[in-house]
């Protein structure tokens, strides 16, 4: 089974402080050190799983600048087959439509049995990459996917984590497209030497240009939602610290939770 | 010319999910704020009746599209469905729950309609007459306020619990008309083969008002129960962090953070987990967040409202045993 996994580089933020440009439209990026989205990491281990399983091929695709070419060795040191980079400083600012624009016109030119891609992506978080290209190609998809259960014939079937503990299992004929959700696997680990082993693989560049995208249509200039102001949460206070003995802090602890919690 | 506000209920089994409260409500204030009519739009198997319930949260107009086919979600029908009721009613703003569901269907429908959407909003106004959305981006490292550029309708889905539900109003009703589409079974690609379901009458983490959760602290899977005690006491939702579902102590469905579910409970009890970015994204927007941990350093403090710097073995089954005392007075 051929399989295609969309992947996006973003900037690692769990420990960063992040500041706002200037001109008060964007995060600074400057200090910030770039990773593969952590939904897209599973996206490529499912998908080198499934190539395990049942042979074929894994192409991993991203849209982004020279360092997006990092993620991409590294989806190649796991497993993958090829990879795609779509280079374009004319993507700058797209929305969520965009992105799915610029990667669609890549896709399309691929033959596949299964397109995946992250749930989300950790810095915009659109969660609609996925959805829209599905929806443009007129593949049958599913979201929030945590489990392939059996790929039989042109059939899949795989489980979707709902709310209240609930999954629901979805049969889809292939070609199909899903969005895929963290602890679905254990993606692998990469080591350096792994990604030195890959290094003289060749990465298939494309740009906008050439795949007849026109400026009009991706980057800030072709969104449709505008990205009116930014701002950084406040600080807050902290924590008020309960003091005392255990009996005099679990007497407070339950007056809270009483009072706050609603609890009668 | 598009005009009123539109939002999308969300059932399960024939009963409406809070989310489609919280929705309603949330579209009567923006309603009122345009000066215009809120139409509540029931998709379902036989929901004509309960339908008109959504009248009392302050829909004008309620809209049901009634097939068998659409009684258990599936993205294509409600898809095929939606859109061509949204183009004949042609609303100014359309609003979704950023539920599973929601989520889900949200950005099928906007590809279909060809408008942008804005994802997992906390807050919502009206500004010149047009949306604005609030929504947490980088992990809740910051907002970000955006408006649309010649879309219509302007599209959103609303964060799961931080929309104030109305008071219900009985005096309200509502004009209840049935949609008219075409769905036509070559559409229906994607089965629903089941749904599997975990323990019955666990409370969902996404719908919850109150939730305990415990982290790397807990150090095993069988101390979870001291936490199930205290959540049955007074009827919280028990959550994990992310290095207690790593560790395979709890299921993934458990998980609260940026990577599982993204909770906004009145209160929230975190219990030995530090407070990882990754944590918080799922969690601060909480009302009331009560952190127990004995690293006094631990940044779960500086998110927390109230903080007890202690063992989580010493104060859960004091607090549990604690509150037992003031229930039972």
């Amino acid at each position: 089974m051929n399989i295609v996994v969309c992947v996006k580089q973003v900037p690692e933020v769990a420990d960063a402080e992040l500041e706002i440009t200037k001109d008060g439209s964007q995060i600074d990026m400057e200090d910030l050190v770039m990773t593969i989205n952590e939904w897209d990491n599973y996206a490529v281990e499912e998908a080198i799983r499934l190539k395990e399983a049942t042979g074929g091929k894994v192409t991993v695709i991203t849209l982004g600048d020279d360092e997006a070419e990092d993620i991409l060795r590294r989806a190649l040191a796991m497993g993958a087959d090829d990879a795609i980079l779509m280079e374009d400083e004319g993507f700058e600012g797209s929305d969520a439509f965009g992105i799915a624009r610029g990667l669609l016109e890549a896709v399309k030119g691929l033959d596949f049995d299964l397109l995946l891609t992250g749930v989300q992506s950790a810095d915009d978080g659109w969660a609609q990459v996925g959805l829209l290209m599905a929806e443009w190609l007129e593949l049958p998809f599913a979201s929030l996917v945590i489990k392939v259960e059996s790929v039989e014939g042109d059939r899949i079937i795989v489980h979707r984590e709902l709310e209240a503990n609930q999954l629901e299992r979805v049969e889809l004929p292939l070609p199909a497209a899903l969005t895929i959700q963290t602890g679905i696997n254990n993606p692998r680990y990469v080591s350096i030497m792994g990604i030195r082993k890959v290094r003289n693989i060749e990465i298939k560049e494309l740009s906008a240009s050439e795949l007849g995208i026109s400026e009009k249509d991706v980057g800030a200039e072709g969104s449709s939602i505008a990205q009116a102001s930014l701002s950084l949460p406040e600080e807050g206070e902290g924590a008020e610290i309960l003091t005392g003995s255990m009996d005099e802090i679990c007497e407070k602890a339950a007056q809270i939770i009483r009072e706050r919690g609603g609890v009668a | 010319m598009a005009q009123g506000v539109w939002t999308i209920a969300e059932q399960r089994e024939g009963e409406f999910r809070k989310i489609t409260y919280e929705v309603v409500s949330e579209g009567r204030r923006l309603a009122d704020a345009l000066g215009q009519e809120l139409v509540a739009v029931v998709l379902g198997s036989n929901m004509k009746d309960k339908a008109g319930e959504l009248a009392q949260y302050g829909a004008d107009k309620i809209i049901v599209a009634d097939d068998p086919r659409l009684e258990p979600y599936t993205t294509d029908a409600y898809t095929a469905v939606l859109a061509q009721v949204v183009m004949e009613g042609d609303p100014a703003i359309l609003l979704l729950g950023a539920s599973a569901q929601g989520k889900d269907l949200s950005a099928r429908l906007s590809a279909r309609l060809g408008v942008a959407m804005a994802q997992d909003c906390t807050a919502f106004s009206i500004e010149d007459g047009n949306l604005v959305a609030t929504r947490p981006i980088y992990a809740g490292k910051a907002y970000a306020k955006v408006t649309y550029v010649n879309s219509l309708p302007q599209m959103a889905t609303a964060r799961p619990n931080v929309m104030a539900i109305n008071e219900p109003d009985t005096s309200r009703s509502a004009e209840v008309v049935d949609a008219a589409f075409n769905l036509d079974d070559a559409e229906l690609k994607t089965k629903v083969v089941d749904i599997i379901k975990d323990e019955a009458g666990k409370i969902d983490l996404t719908e919850a008002d109150k939730i305990v959760s415990g982290g790397r602290g807990m150090k095993g899977p069988e101390n979870f129960k001291i936490l199930e005690e205290l959540a049955e006491v007074i009827g919280a939702a028990v959550g994990a962090s992310r290095s207690a579902v790593d560790a395979g102590w709890r299921p993934h469905s458990d998980q609260v953070g940026q990577t599982g579910k993204v909770v906004s409970p009145n209160l929230y009890i975190a219990c030995g987990i530090s407070g990882a970015i990754q944590h918080l994204a799922g969690m601060s927007t909480s009302k009331v967040i009560v952190a127990i941990n004995k690293d006094p350093d631990a940044p779960i403090f500086q998110k927390a409202d109230y903080g007890v710097v202690a063992d989580l073995f010493d104060v859960v089954p004091a607090l549990t045993e604690e509150v037992k005392k003031y229930i039972q007075e």
